[in-house]
């Protein structure tokens, strides 16, 4: 058997010169290594992008464009509502000038900042005034930021001219539909010549628009993500064609979403019953998408006011109030962002060329037998390793562990429908939450956890270990996997096998 | 003849760039139409801009005061099953 590698990362990426280190050349599973690589050095250091690089490197979101001119049944315009819609949270909506000001502040106070997006509350390119006068201001203060930019794709061809002008480093476009038919159950209306489309013909012309500016910005070399929400018996079964077109017209990632549908959210879908995703309904149609095209499976679904690395939130620190009264010294803090981005390459780089030589070698002495894949749950807080109590853990990374390696999965959120406890109704305890989220999971990797959670957790079929704290992540997940087959734990028959998950 | 944005608006800005009247003004609590400019959109546009782009049912008015977009015509969801949905939302 060959060595044992990590697969589906995006590692190859990190290597900023393009050299080959022999842990990652020639896989092909390899996330980014088909890329050209003025792509891959486009994307090394985005924390959206990179596995590794989004937990050195931050990004923010500003809030400078609220109209929208489409309805998405996800969607509730009277919350807070990016593409991606992560109803419920309600952003501080602030003008161009605002919204540069808190870059700079956040840049000057974070500088592993490398991103700047726009992504809502609305759709960017239905207030292209507000967006655009953000990007110009941004790029003449701050030319070390990369610059980024969601939408649904209604207006896109119209604005291809303008995003090319302002160096626009990718757009990201949600897709959810190639077909019209389809597209009604999810789009009731779009605005359109002075007109409410509804309907079919609504969608048609939506999925027009999307699938021009996708053309129109590959032929123009800006990057293109697509972003698609899975809606189980509405366009689940569908998105594998989506992926196969759009990776076919030249998008570079494709990233498939759960639908986040509550009725106390007050959208078509959380009102009419719709259910979300099953991790493992996720996992599945990621897996099936992955096989012709780039996955993304890191992505966190940010709020369109996002600050700080991915999986965090540091919006707090940075208010308005707040900002008047910061002292910055702009030039400085570029200087400052230059020599930590510069750190950081360095790590990564390091990492890159030292990964090979630690991984797990295959288990001992089982050459003859083969085992079936586990799924493990770490909770980390960054850096590679598993350094969180599971008590503190908002999301989970989600690893398979198998003969052929491990491969990173995705994440699983905790905290997917709630900010705070008491907005969400009596709902289910954080506890029952995270079991939940841990579904098709046989082990929880974690640096601590209490007591109470441990019983629950044995109970539910996850069994919690605590046993690798600050040890890298595929090594521990790999020991525990050889543990399991030393206990016999994966021999067929054996108890403790993986519940059914469907 | 005019119409008029009522306190469900959600300040979402959708309305105010395409109204050819320049009639559209950012207010608190809400936006709001200088009754005097808004021309319904008589001679610009078939259809009144305002209520053609807005997504909140019920926010835009007529001069009768009936909505221009009624329950239901936006969001596809029916008056009844919101108001179940809300109903047992309020009972937990
Ligand atoms: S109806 Fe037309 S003119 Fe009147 S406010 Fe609406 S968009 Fe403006
Ligand atoms: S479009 Fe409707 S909700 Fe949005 S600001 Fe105008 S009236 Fe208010």
């Amino acid at each position: 058997m060959m060595e044992l590698k990590v697969l589906g990362q995006a590692q190859q990426a990190e290597n900023p010169k393009g050299g080959c280190s022999a842990g990652s050349c020639g896989s092909t599973d390899d996330q980014l290594s088909h890329l050209p690589e003025a792509i891959r050095e486009k994307v090394h250091n985005h924390p959206c992008y990179s596995e590794e690089a989004h937990h050195y490197f931050a990004r923010m979101h500003v809030a400078v464009a609220p109209a929208c001119n489409i309805q998405c049944h996800y969607c509730n315009r009277k919350y807070d509502c990016a593409n991606e819609s992560r109803p419920g949270v309600v952003s501080e909506l602030l003008t161009p000038d605002q919204a540069v000001k808190k870059t700079m502040a956040v840049a000057a106070n974070i500088p592993q900042m490398t991103v700047l997006g726009i992504a809502g509350p609305g759709d960017p390119l239905a207030n292209p005034e507000r967006t655009f006068a953000t990007f110009r201001m941004l790029s003449e203060q701050a030319p070390d930021i990369k610059l980024c930019v969601s939408t649904n794709g209604l207006a896109l061809p119209a604005a291809v001219d303008e995003l090319a002008r302002h160096n626009i480093d990718h757009v990201t476009i949600t897709i959810n539909c190639v077909d019209p038919e389809i597209g009604a159950k999810i789009y009731p209306w779009v605005f359109w010549n002075n007109r409410r489309v509804k309907g079919k013909k609504g969608a048609r012309i939506l999925i027009e628009q999307q699938q021009k500016g996708l053309e129109m910005l590959v032929a123009r070399g800006i990057l293109v993500k697509v972003n698609s929400v899975m809606i189980p018996g509405v366009n689940d079964e569908h998105l594998k064609e989506v992926s196969r077109i759009v990776k076919q017209k030249g998008a570079f990632l494709h990233n498939v979403m759960p639908l986040i549908a509550e009725a106390e959210h007050g959208t078509f879908y959380g009102v009419m019953g719709q259910r979300g995703p099953k991790p493992s309904e996720l996992q599945a149609l990621q897996d099936a998408c992955a096989g012709d095209m780039n996955m993304m499976r890191h992505c966190r679904q940010c709020r369109a006011d996002a600050v700080g690395l991915l999986g965090e939130d540091r919006g707090a620190e940075f208010t308005l109030d707040k900002i008047e009264q910061m002292d910055i010294d702009y030039g400085a803090a570029m200087q400052k962002r230059a020599r930590v981005h510069a750190a950081i390459a360095e790590e990564l780089a390091a990492k890159q060329v030292a990964k090979p030589a630690e991984h797990p070698v295959q288990p001992k002495g089982i050459s003859d037998k083969s085992y079936r894949p586990v799924l493990m749950a770490v909770a980390t807080q960054g850096g590679g390793v598993i350094n969180q109590h599971f008590g503190h853990a908002k999301e989970f990374l989600v690893y398979e562990v198998g003969m052929g390696g491990v491969r990173f999965i995705g994440h699983r959120k905790t905290d997917l429908y709630c900010e705070g406890g008491d907005t969400c109704g009596d709902g289910e305890s954080v506890l029952a939450r995270n079991i939940r989220a841990l579904e098709g999971c046989e082990v929880v990797l974690c640096s601590k956890i209490g007591f109470e959670p441990w019983g629950q957790l044995e109970e539910a079929g996850i069994q919690p270990n605590g046993e690798h704290a600050m040890e890298p992540i595929e090594d521990a997940v790999m020991a525990v996997y050889k543990e399991m087959i030393e206990d016999g734990r994966l021999d067929e028959g054996a108890a403790g096998q993986a519940k059914a998950t469907a | 003849m005019a119409l008029k944005i009522i306190e469900s608006c959600v300040n979402c800005w959708a309305c105010e760039p395409v109204c050819p009247s320049t009639a559209i003004y950012e207010a608190k609590p809400h936006f709001l139409i200088d009754p005097k400019r808004c021309s319904e959109c008589e001679g610009d546009h078939a259809n009144p801009q305002c209520a053609s782009i807005c997504p909140i049912e019920g926010a835009i008015v007529n001069s009768l005061g009936e909505p221009m977009n009624p329950p239901g015509s936006l969001t596809g969801i029916p008056p009844e099953k919101m108001a179940e949905a809300m109903a047992e939302m309020q009972a937990r």
